[in-house]
């Protein structure tokens, strides 16, 4: 199959891999997976009193769009408050790196790793 | 398509092996294309699709996760492995620590023994998650099925990475 330039781009120069501490009080962590595949993602985000999101960090053990999805979410949530990361859908991710349809999966996997992330970001704040 | 009733089988997720094949070559014999050279087009049509069902009714009740999915799916769920994502976080985490140790194998002193330990995890962990599927899925409730339709998604997780440990320990070989 086919990997549009945008996904080789991200799978050969993935963004933001790594971890944060995640004992720092301003570190949320999403982890989802794709039984499809058998794919499993994770996703930090660093989100500062103001609730803008500071910076982004993932691990991925998955195919190129997988990571190229995770890859491509960590670079569109910098800078953006949690309502902004919140409205990123599946379809965006899958319209920039021009995903095929049996991909679509993977850019699912990387909205629900944001929601995930964010989900525990309202209970932290809850607490 | 029940294909339970296709092989006169008892519907469930323990099943006799021997007489699913047995049925398997008696089904295939019967709707082989060569008894079918002197008959019409539409006859001989019915008999493709009628292969084509039985050989895919073989597989799915052969595997016991594709079993799982097809009890499931007689019953009403849908595993909709494409678009439902999987939250467990200790079951992710658990997953990631694998795929961790099959990265690191390449690097280890005696990789031959870290992946046997692998294969015995991995087995334990099955066995676990299919001892707990047999138990949902002769349960008589919507919400215990629902709860099966998860532990299936653990053994989908699980068969990739028996694959990724297969093809680790081949790249060891080579």
């Amino acid at each position: 199959m086919a990997y549009s330039e945008k996904v080789i781009d991200h799978y050969e120069n993935p963004r933001n891999v790594g971890s944060f501490d995640k004992n720092d009080p301003s570190v949320v962590t999403g982890m989802v997976g794709a039984p499809a595949c058998g794919d499993v993602m994770k996703l930090q985000l660093k989100i500062n009193d103001a609730g803008i999101i500071e910076d982004a960090k993932f691990k991925t053990y998955g195919c190129g769009s997988a990571i190229a999805s995770s890859s491509l979410v960590t670079e569109w949530v910098k800078g953006k408050s949690i309502e902004e990361a919140a409205a990123i859908k599946n379809t965006d991710i899958a319209e920039e790196l021009a995903l095929p349809p049996v991909k679509i999966h993977c850019s699912i996997l990387a909205e629900d790793a944001i929601k995930a992330a964010l989900e525990e970001y309202k209970h932290k704040q809850a607490k | 398509m029940n294909y339970f009733e296709l092989f006169n089988l008892p519907q469930g997720f323990d099943i006799d092996a021997a007489a699913l094949a047995e049925t398997y070559r008696e089904l295939q014999r019967a709707v082989h294309p060569d008894k079918f050279a002197a008959a019409s087009e539409q006859e001989k049509l019915l008999a493709v699709s009628r292969t084509a069902m039985v050989n895919d009714g073989f597989q799915t009740l052969k595997d016991p996760v594709r079993r799982a999915e097809h009890l499931l799916a007689l019953k009403g769920v849908d595993i909709r492995h494409e678009t439902q994502t999987v939250r467990d976080t200790g079951f992710l985490m658990q997953q990631m620590e694998w795929r961790e140790a099959l990265e690191d194998l390449a690097q280890a002193r005696d990789p031959h023994r870290e992946i046997d330990a692998l294969y015995r995890s991995f087995s334990a962990f099955q066995t676990d998650v299919s001892a707990r599927l047999r138990q949902l899925l002769q349960s008589d409730t919507e919400q215990d099925w629902h709860t099966a339709a998860n532990e299936v998604r653990k053994l989908k997780f699980m068969a990739k990475l028996h694959q990724e440990l297969e093809r680790a320990e081949d790249n060891l070989l080579d």
